[in-house]
């Protein structure tokens, strides 16, 4: 029994994190322009497929391809937003909304017609498989990495935001946009900057992904949900809230399918609805 | 809304109304229009059918959306308990009356609607949107674990609508089923524009171009909100009970997520906060889908990806709002 909790805990914190990689990029954008991107799951989506097409194609080593797929989405996400998203800043909520999903069906559609409808498998290097044994419970090596490498992310994350120059300015843009850009900050360039590495970070969560939860066109749909809920239920613009709201997700996602099947995602959902009811600005969300 | 419009609101608000309630030759002729499919395109009577019925649900958006400003992402939750609760009624309790069955929908669509309205009023921006894709959601899951009710991915089947009024027998060719879809819709349309016609209308308008005003001029927005969602879920669980009825199947796709967006799509394509918009916006969406589906289903997405990013880009108050702009009639 207790060994099955221990390892629904590390199954979904190992999900959690992934879903932390996957949607703090939204989470800082969305508190610092109000820019609500419904595409920000594609970006995942367009990380995936740079990892299984090096990995097929050109048999780049896995580890290698990580990077690339950072870049790869972050690179797609500036030409978009220089070309379509900066106009929409200043337009509403429900014409972001809109403007977003039409470009998700559209990344779908690519998808589709680049790599097929079908899922894309990639084989992992052989110490990244199997599992190792800890007191009798074995843990998956996957997953372990997964940990730590989102662990090691969030460390970055924290220590560019709290510590860096760059990282004061987005706080300052963050916390109040007219005054951050009445004292000098080139707020736009930052939201260009800040971005771009969300997107990118979305694109590394989606190359992680394919080994967890595959990979096929329907990846930005899939994902969107989860992504918003870990938002949403974490505050705008926290990044703390983020990594409790995805921890949170990840092991109620994976105890709830483990523990009451039929149920099947209710319980997600009666969370998410709750959570917002009693806290509408999220759990650590100051506006 | 314009400066011209606003002011004459202020002069007379009983005046604007009465000629808000005024039928113009446009509507006469629009409504008129709707009858072609009887007569001359027989073979598509079925898919005029489903126009008809996603056109008001389409309508009950408008009424949230578009007029109290409310972003919703789950009303397909609505239309689903309106198609289920027909489709138990005749499934399980073997009672297939069409309109008791559309009444009942409608009612438990509404009671939902009402029950729900207390926690859409709590919450803004993404909260709000969140809340809505949450509840909605959460109708899915529900009512596919409920399967000894449901049916679950099966859907309920042996569902069977008697004769409207015991004389009208629904056909194989769907005459009778675009006649009464349409009936249906029409006299939604009517309550709709009853609704948005009126001061209550007015408050909704209210609402959605400055919140915090309201109370200030001492009207109580929440309680109007509450009205509104109500009245928009009960049109939504009409709209579902009616597709029960005319195709004598459920699965869970009414309650889907895909749906709840697809209405979207629709109302923004027609225009928003014109009631009209909803209606024309579900017969290009549908029209379109049926036939570029039939060409290559696979990038119907793409087509429809494409076509939200326009309408947004270039016609924000979409196909009608175009329109009204290009004849200089702003509305």
């Amino acid at each position: 029994m207790i060994n099955n909790i221990v390892i629904v805990l590390f199954d979904g914190f190992a999900f959690g994190m992934l879903l932390f990689v996957l949607s703090v990029g939204l989470t800082v954008t969305l508190g610092l322009m109000n820019f609500i991107n419904l595409a920000h799951g594609a970006f995942g989506m367009v990380g995936g497929y740079v990892t299984v097409m090096l990995m097929r194609q050109y048999g780049v080593p896995f580890l290698l391809t990580l990077p690339l797929a950072f870049l790869g989405a972050a690179l797609v996400s500036v030409v978009l937003e220089r070309i379509f998203f900066r106009r929409l800043y200043r337009s509403g909520e429900l014409n972001q909304v809109l403007f977003t999903i039409g470009l998700v069906f559209v990344a779908a559609a690519g998808a589709t017609y680049f790599f097929g409808t079908g899922q894309q498998p990639i084989v992992l290097p052989s110490w990244l498989r199997g599992s190792v044994e800890l007191f009798g419970i074995r843990f998956g090596v996957y997953r372990m990495f997964l940990i730590a490498v989102s662990l090691a992310i969030t460390a970055v994350l924290f220590f560019t935001l709290e510590r860096t120059r760059f990282g004061a300015k987005i706080r300052a843009s963050v916390d109040n946009q007219k005054v951050a850009q009445a004292l000098g900050l080139n707020v736009e360039r930052i939201f260009a900057i800040t971005f771009a590495l969300g997107s990118g970070l979305a694109g590394l969560g989606g190359a992680l992904a394919v080994e967890i939860v595959g990979l096929d066109p329907s990846f930005g749909f899939h994902f969107l949900v989860y992504v918003l809920i870990v938002v949403s239920v974490g505050g705008l613009g926290s990044i703390a809230g983020s990594f409790l709201g995805a921890a949170l997700l990840g092991i109620g996602d994976v105890a709830g399918k483990y523990l009451v099947p039929e149920l099947g995602s209710f319980l997600i959902y009666l969370l998410l609805v709750a959570i917002l009811l009693v806290k509408p600005t999220g759990l650590l969300g100051k506006r | 809304m314009t400066h011209n419009q606003t002011s004459a609101i202020v002069e007379s608000p009983a005046r604007w109304i009465r000629s808000r309630n005024r039928w113009t030759i446009f509507e006469i002729l629009f409504w008129i229009a709707t009858l072609a499919p009887l007569y001359f395109f027989p073979a598509y009577l079925n898919l005029a059918s489903q126009v008809a019925i996603t056109a008001l649900f389409a309508l009950s958006v408008d009424l949230v959306l578009g007029y109290a400003g409310i972003i919703t992402l789950g009303h397909a939750m609505f239309f689903g308990l309106g198609a289920f609760t027909a489709g138990i009624l005749s499934s399980r309790y073997g009672w297939g009356e069409p309109i008791s069955g559309l009444l009942l929908g409608g009612m438990v669509a509404a009671l939902a609607g009402y029950v729900t309205s207390f926690l859409i009023v709590r919450v803004q921006h993404l909260a709000l949107i969140m809340v809505t894709l949450g509840l909605g959601l959460l109708t899915f899951e529900l009512a596919n674990s409920l399967r000894w009710l449901t049916g679950g991915t099966d859907g309920l089947t042996g569902i069977s609508t008697w004769k409207i009024f015991g004389y009208f027998r629904f056909d194989l060719w769907g005459y009778t089923s675009y006649a009464y879809s349409l009936a249906v819709l029409f006299l939604g349309f009517l309550i709709c524009r009853l609704v948005v016609s009126s001061s209550f209308g007015l408050a909704l308008r209210g609402i959605r171009e400055n919140v915090q005003r309201m109370p200030a001029i001492g009207s109580d927005y929440k309680w109007h909100l509450r009205k509104v969602y109500t009245i928009s879920a009960a049109i939504a669980g009409i709209a579902g009970a009616l597709l029960t009825q005319t195709t004598n199947t459920v699965t869970l796709e009414v309650l889907s997520f895909q749906r709840s967006a697809d209405v979207v799509v629709m109302l923004i394509l027609g225009g928003t906060g014109r009631l009209y918009g909803a209606i024309i916006g579900a017969v290009i969406f549908l029209v379109a889908k049926d036939q570029l589906a039939g060409i290559n289903p696979q990038y119907w997405f793409l087509w429809i990806g494409i076509l939200l990013m326009a309408v947004v880009l270039f016609m924000p108050k979409g196909i009608l709002g175009g329109l009204s702009r290009l004849i200089r009639r702003e509305d």
